[in-house]
């Protein structure tokens, strides 16, 4: 089966200042349909360089990078948009929705775009079936400021869905969130992997990265481990730990 | 991404800053309404002018006599004394085009009658002169030709004439004394208001011009000739033919008359108001180019605001295109709502101008048209340079904008 991911030496050097940076050093990769992949390093190690690269925002300074069989590092910017559009979903650290409008309008954003014509009702149905995928269907008329944290990361996955992604590509998506929280949101990931879906995330956080199936280290803008995870965690049981502990502490409370 | 959706995703955003979009409008609102307001005022103006000279008749053509030059003193129009009765007829045979002539003798009289006395201007005519001048009677009838030629004691008076002289009782069948001679009273005219001179015109007696001529101010000469062509467009050559023909007649001497065209009279009326309609115009010009700044100002305001919008919109999927038609919607609604609440306060305004000062005024439905294209076109102009900046922005460094 062809790799939905696959990069080929792929380099980034950022010659903005007066030493040319050299953000990825020649990163070769192939992560196949139904991965969960886990993208770890230390600040400055390169991964959000490759996470902007993987998700079609920028261009790699020399290297081959094919999604689901196209050549993304040939493509204009407009292609790119398109590709994003249609291939890819993003969940970002601090979310990124839209302020002032609703948990519905969010997750129709996407769908706004990309040469597709929807109709209003469509649109909708399609939003709230996506709204569905996350549990927040009953959040649908919520504006973002009236949501939990969790609850607006669920509406930004749900928003990544809409377009129905080969890829699901998340920055950090627990970095603003409590660990309780977290692992929610990680149970959603789960789901999402479990109906077939390729997520790759961005974390710096090891036991988020236990809940992924593959783990890859970068350091200095190269590969430098890519195992499979031994004892993963799986969302529902540490939440149940979770919930247990804190009824624990509620009896020895008082 | 398409236009519904653009329109809807547009009114949104302004909708989340009603006050902030309103007073960016202001601009716009009173530069349309200062347009549509002026317009109106001016066009009212213009078609009260219009309607003072259609108040002279239709395509009038009118013969004065020129100055008088004596042992190098030169006097002022009207004051050569050589416009005959001869000149009138030769007109009448050999000008074509003429629908009516009227001779016309001026001259201001005490008239006496029922026991009263006025001062009044009283006309020698033809009989075309109600005819020429659109001036119907309300009683009686005009005077005949048998009676100027017979120098008939007749007279037609106007209505303010009637009014002074005949507070209550009808004038007609009664006798006017002018000069001690007695005139019949054989006809009223109907009420014709005031001239582009502010000069009432009811306040008027026709007479016979032989009979003014022989009876009453005993002169040889015509103060004036009014000839009617049969069409606006034979004006100017009617003008022309009468022109050629008194300079033949005077036969090489210097020309002692004036010829003038309704039309000319026309256009020296509208050049004054057409003086104040461009400065006025111009003025609303400039409130309007402050009003499409104010719109840049305030879209460039929110794009900078907007930048993380922008770099999610990017990252979704937009093409710069549709990043581009987003803020142009935005403010070209802005700006056509502008427009519309404009020409509602131009409207309004032009209202209470016409209400509380009394000026006329015309609402155009042509310039509403053009107002509202303009301001929609101020905001694709003004608005197109903030929308291309957007559509600029590079989707990673507009998503890390704080």
């Amino acid at each position: 089966m062809a790799a939905v991911v696959q990069l080929e030496a792929i380099q980034k050097t950022y010659n903005s200042g007066e030493v040319p940076v050299h953000a990825v050093r020649g990163v070769s990769l192939s992560i196949q349909r139904g991965e969960f992949v886990a993208l770890m390093g230390a600040s400055g190690s390169g991964k959000s360089t490759l996470m902007n690269m993987l998700g079609c925002l920028d261009h790699p300074t020399s290297g081959r990078y094919l999604l689901d069989g196209i050549d993304a590092s040939a493509l204009d910017r407009n292609a790119l948009a398109d590709i994003r559009n249609q291939k890819l979903g993003f969940v970002f650290q601090g979310f990124n929705l839209l302020s002032r409008t609703t948990a519905l309008e969010n997750v129709e954003l996407p769908m706004l775009y990309g040469g597709r014509h929807l109709t209003a009702r469509e649109m909708r149905e399609r939003a709230l079936h996506s709204l569905e995928i996350v549990g927040l269907a009953e959040r649908s008329d919520h504006f973002p400021n009236q949501l939990s944290g969790g609850q607006q990361q669920r509406v930004a996955i749900a928003r990544a869905l809409v377009n129905r992604p080969e890829v699901l590509l998340a920055d950090e998506p627990t970095g603003n969130l409590d660990s309780k929280t977290s692992v929610e949101v990680m149970g959603v990931f789960q789901k999402l992997n479990d109906q077939g879906i390729t997520i790759i995330m961005v974390t710096h956080e090891l036991d988020i990265a236990q809940y992924c199936k593959r783990n890859l280290i970068l350091r200095d803008g190269r590969l430098v481990s890519d195992v499979q995870v031994k004892d993963r965690l799986i969302s529902a049981t540490e939440l149940a730990k979770l919930k247990t502990a804190e009824a624990d502490a509620r009896l020895t409370g008082n | 991404m398409r236009l519904a959706n653009t329109t809807t995703v547009a009114f949104r955003a302004l909708r989340r800053n009603k006050l902030r979009s309103l007073l960016t409008a202001l601009g716009i609102i009173i530069g349309v309404g200062a347009v549509i307001a002026m317009v109106s005022i001016g066009n009212g103006a213009k078609s009260q002018i219009e309607s003072q000279v259609a108040s002279l008749g239709q395509n009038i053509v009118q013969v004065f006599p020129g100055n008088l030059t004596m042992g190098g003193m030169r006097s002022g129009w009207g004051s050569a004394s050589t416009l005959t009765v001869e000149d009138a007829e030769a007109i009448s045979r050999e000008v074509a085009n003429i629908d009516g002539l009227s001779m016309e003798v001026r001259d201001r009289q005490q008239v006496l009658a029922n026991g009263l006395n006025w001062n009044t201007q009283v006309l020698g005519e033809s009989p075309d002169y109600p005819y020429i001048r659109n001036w119907p009677l309300v009683a009686g009838a005009m005077f005949s030709d048998p009676e100027v030629r017979t120098m008939g004691k007749v007279a037609v008076i106007g209505k303010t004439v009637a009014d002074q002289l005949f507070p209550n009782s009808a004038p007609l069948g009664e006798t006017l004394r002018i000069r001690n001679i007695p005139f019949k009273i054989v006809g009223v005219l109907g009420p014709k208001g005031f001239n582009l001179f502010g000069q009432d015109q009811d306040d008027v007696v026709l007479i016979p011009y032989t009979s003014h001529m022989r009876r009453v101010s005993r002169r040889t000469n015509l103060s004036g000739i009014l000839v009617q062509a049969a069409s606006a467009d034979s004006c100017t050559t009617v003008q022309q033919d009468i022109t050629t023909l008194l300079t033949e007649r005077r036969r090489g001497r210097e020309p002692d008359f004036t010829v003038r065209s309704q039309v000319e009279l026309a256009e020296t009326a509208n050049e004054s108001s057409k003086t104040m309609r461009i400065l006025l115009l111009a003025i609303a010009c400039v409130s309007l180019f402050v009003g499409g700044i104010g719109v840049m100002n305030i879209m460039l305001v929110s794009v900078t605001e907007r930048t993380r919008e922008i770099g999610i919109r990017l990252a979704v999927g937009a093409h710069g295109a549709d990043v581009l038609r987003q803020f142009l919607a935005e403010a070209v609604i802005l700006s056509s709502l502008g427009g519309v609440l404009g020409i509602l306060f131009g409207i309004g305004l032009a209202r209470g101008v016409n209400i509380f000062l009394g000026w006329p005024v015309l609402i155009s439905t042509l310039w509403i048209g053009v107002s509202f294209g303009v301001s929609a076109m101020v905001g694709i102009v003004f608005g197109f340079f903030p929308a291309w900046k957007a559509a600029q922005l590079d989707p990673i460094e507009a998503l890390r904008y704080e």
